[in-house]
């Protein structure tokens, strides 16, 4: 009968989305370890948002300290290892995000824990499920230490609901931080009016065949045709078509969205790895043996030049018709 | 500027995955070097140049942990630029991402660098825990999932750029630092040392190749192999990998003969338009 403790992430008055997929593997771990699930909420000035995050689990510990603001791994690891041994918590979860995937292993270290990455299945009380090579493998691991640390695939783990009844909140003292010297200075985000890629119903993704930057302003007509996020292969990536964080595939971002189109793009394992969970998968291509007609449900042998234009004047009578 | 860059072989991530009985199965696989420890080293080698294959200053050292055949790839690697290498014998399936991180602590602590850069994570295992659990371990800053680096002049700290899911994020750390980079590190102009160089320099947009003369060289380049063992590293691994298997496929879809068929399939059949 002991605690499970899931790392929940905020923005500065609520708990992050991102976050949800965590609770919801936390739930079933807890299920093996019999305690209640514990939430973590670090940072600064984050009354509000551990407010929010206490709807979902059962208990929020709140480190609330101005030094505590950036998610640095520095400071943060130790704060989770001395809330899993304040708490006797028997596992630590949280979302595959990148603060989850910087701050979860070196908290491991300092427990000298056992970890098991972005996870898609709960096996057991130390079991676990998670994709390898490039998700070409699923490989069942099994963490042998009394602590067990994992984080979770988020489009494999569905976003919890709040719970009956919130819960309590616990305000710990940050003692003394220390960052080691590291500082962040600032985020350049993304500015965008679309949907994060993790998070779209949608998925439009542009590959090598768009050939240039300039071609992928037909995919956004089609992306915010649809309500979408924009994506693309890493070759587009690489050859400067779009930034990198654009990136969909197992060296970027992982993706499960109701529908995916993918265009001028050929298929690579590793771009398969990252949205061959999506529901519908359309895949538009000159060469009718490009990889990616073998996951796609519906496959059109065609050039995006040809077949985008009347593709974006169908889907616009579709919707006229709704 | 002494740098260690940490490097795996993995199978090459091209070819189709066997797995039979639970086991993947490598025999007939070929090898090579983890593409992000490859960056690495494009990076570890940059920060010790005054621009391309000019004037050096500092030192690279690769290191590996695997079998003997592991010293092909670090040889190509010394051709790369990489000053010396480090081969420390071990079994793939006998570690976990926890010994490798412990087992290089014990190395960065003989060695004694001002930098520790590995790739983001192996191509095979997709574990992305050893920068982090080795900076753990040594209680050293870290800078994960960099897509650029600037080494301060006095080569005190370093300024970076993390790739992270809602942008780009800009950290200043302290060396001693462990970092581990993603692919964008060797962009044009991802990797500065200011001390050496000036702040627009400009690189190749990817990580260079083994010239003949490099291969040559490297041939004479110190490959030193040492046993775990030797390094007594106490306990074992604290995950066991119990069983692998080929993920389900999907079903094979169709193929739609013209676009207003596509658009009637997703609005009738999928429903999702």
């Amino acid at each position: 009968m002991s605690a499970t403790l899931v790392l929940l992430e905020t923005t500065s008055s609520n708990l992050r989305s991102a976050s949800l997929p965590a609770v919801t593997a936390a739930r079933a771990l807890a299920g093996h370890h019999g305690g209640p699930v514990i939430g973590v909420v670090i940072g600064g000035n984050v009354a509000a948002a551990a407010a929010d995050a206490a709807r979902f689990v059962d208990k929020v510990l709140c480190y609330d300290n101005p030094t505590l603001s950036a998610a640095l791994a520095e400071t943060w690891a130790p704060l989770l290892a001395s809330a899993i041994k304040e708490t006797g918590a028997t596992a630590l979860v949280a979302s595959a995000t990148s603060t989850g995937k910087d701050i979860l292993p070196r908290t491991a270290a300092l427990l000298r824990a056992g970890m098991a990455s972005d996870i898609v299945a709960v096996l057991g009380a130390k079991s676990f499920r998670r994709p390898t090579y490039a998700g070409n493998a699923l490989t069942d691991v099994e963490v042998t230490t009394a602590v067990v640390v994992c984080t979770a695939r988020q489009t494999e783990f569905a976003p919890a609901a709040p719970a009956a009844s919130p819960g309590t909140i616990d305000s710990k003292a940050a003692g003394t931080v220390d960052t080691l010297g590291s500082e962040f200075v600032a985020l350049h985000a993304t500015k965008s009016a679309r949907p994060d890629l993790a998070e779209a119903k949608v998925v439009v993704s542009g590959g090598r065949g768009m050939k240039e930057a300039a071609n992928f302003k037909i995919l956004e007509e089609l992306t915010d045709l649809l309500g979408g996020a924009l994506g693309a292969s890493r070759a587009a990536c690489d050859a400067g078509m779009v930034p990198n964080d654009l990136q969909v595939g197992q060296t970027g971002k992982v993706v499960a969205p109701e529908l995916y189109f993918a265009v001028g793009l050929s298929g690579a394992i590793q771009h398969l790895a990252g949205m061959k969970s999506s529901k519908v998968i359309v895949a538009i291509n000159k060469d009718a043996e490009a990889p990616i007609f073998q996951v796609a449900d519906y496959g059109l042998v065609a050039t995006w030049e040809s077949s985008l234009p009347t593709l974006i004047a169908e889907i616009k009578k579709v919707k006229a018709a709704q | 500027m002494k740098i260690l860059v940490p490097c795996k072989r993995v199978p090459n991530p091209e070819l189709k995955l066997k797995i039979a009985s639970g086991a993947v199965e490598l025999a007939d696989t070929t090898w090579q070097v983890n593409p992000f420890d490859e960056y690495a080293v494009e990076t570890a080698l940059r920060l010790t140049e005054k621009s391309k294959g000019g004037e050096r200053s500092g030192e690279v050292v690769v290191i590996s942990i695997g079998p003997k055949e592991t010293s092909t790839q670090l040889r190509q690697l010394l051709a790369m630029g990489a000053d010396r290498g480090i081969l420390i014998a071990g079994d793939d399936a006998a570690l976990d991402a926890d010994l490798v991180a412990r087992t290089l602590k014990a190395v960065v602590e003989a060695e004694k660098p001002d930098l520790v850069i590995l790739g983001k994570q192996a191509v095979d295992g997709d574990d992305n825990q050893v920068g982090q659990l080795l900076a753990g371990y040594l209680g050293w800053p870290q800078a994960t999932f960099l897509s650029a680096i600037a080494l301060a002049a006095d080569g005190k700290s370093a300024t970076v750029s993390r790739e992270v899911d809602t942008g780009v994020e800009e950290r200043r750390v302290r060396l001693p630092a462990v970092a581990t980079v993603d692919l964008r590190i060797i962009g044009k102009k991802s990797v500065h040392n200011l001390a050496l160089s000036s702040p627009d320099v400009e690189w190749e947009d990817t990580q260079r190749l083994a010239s003949l003369k490099g291969i040559m060289a490297a041939k004479k380049k110190e490959l030193k192999e040492i046993t775990v063992e030797s390094l007594a590293i106490a306990g074992g691994i604290l995950v066991k990998t119990l069983r692998h298997e080929n993920p389900p496929g999907r079903k094979a879809g169709i193929k739609v003969a013209s676009v207003e068929e596509l658009v009637s399939k997703l609005h009738v059949e999928a429903k999702v338009i």
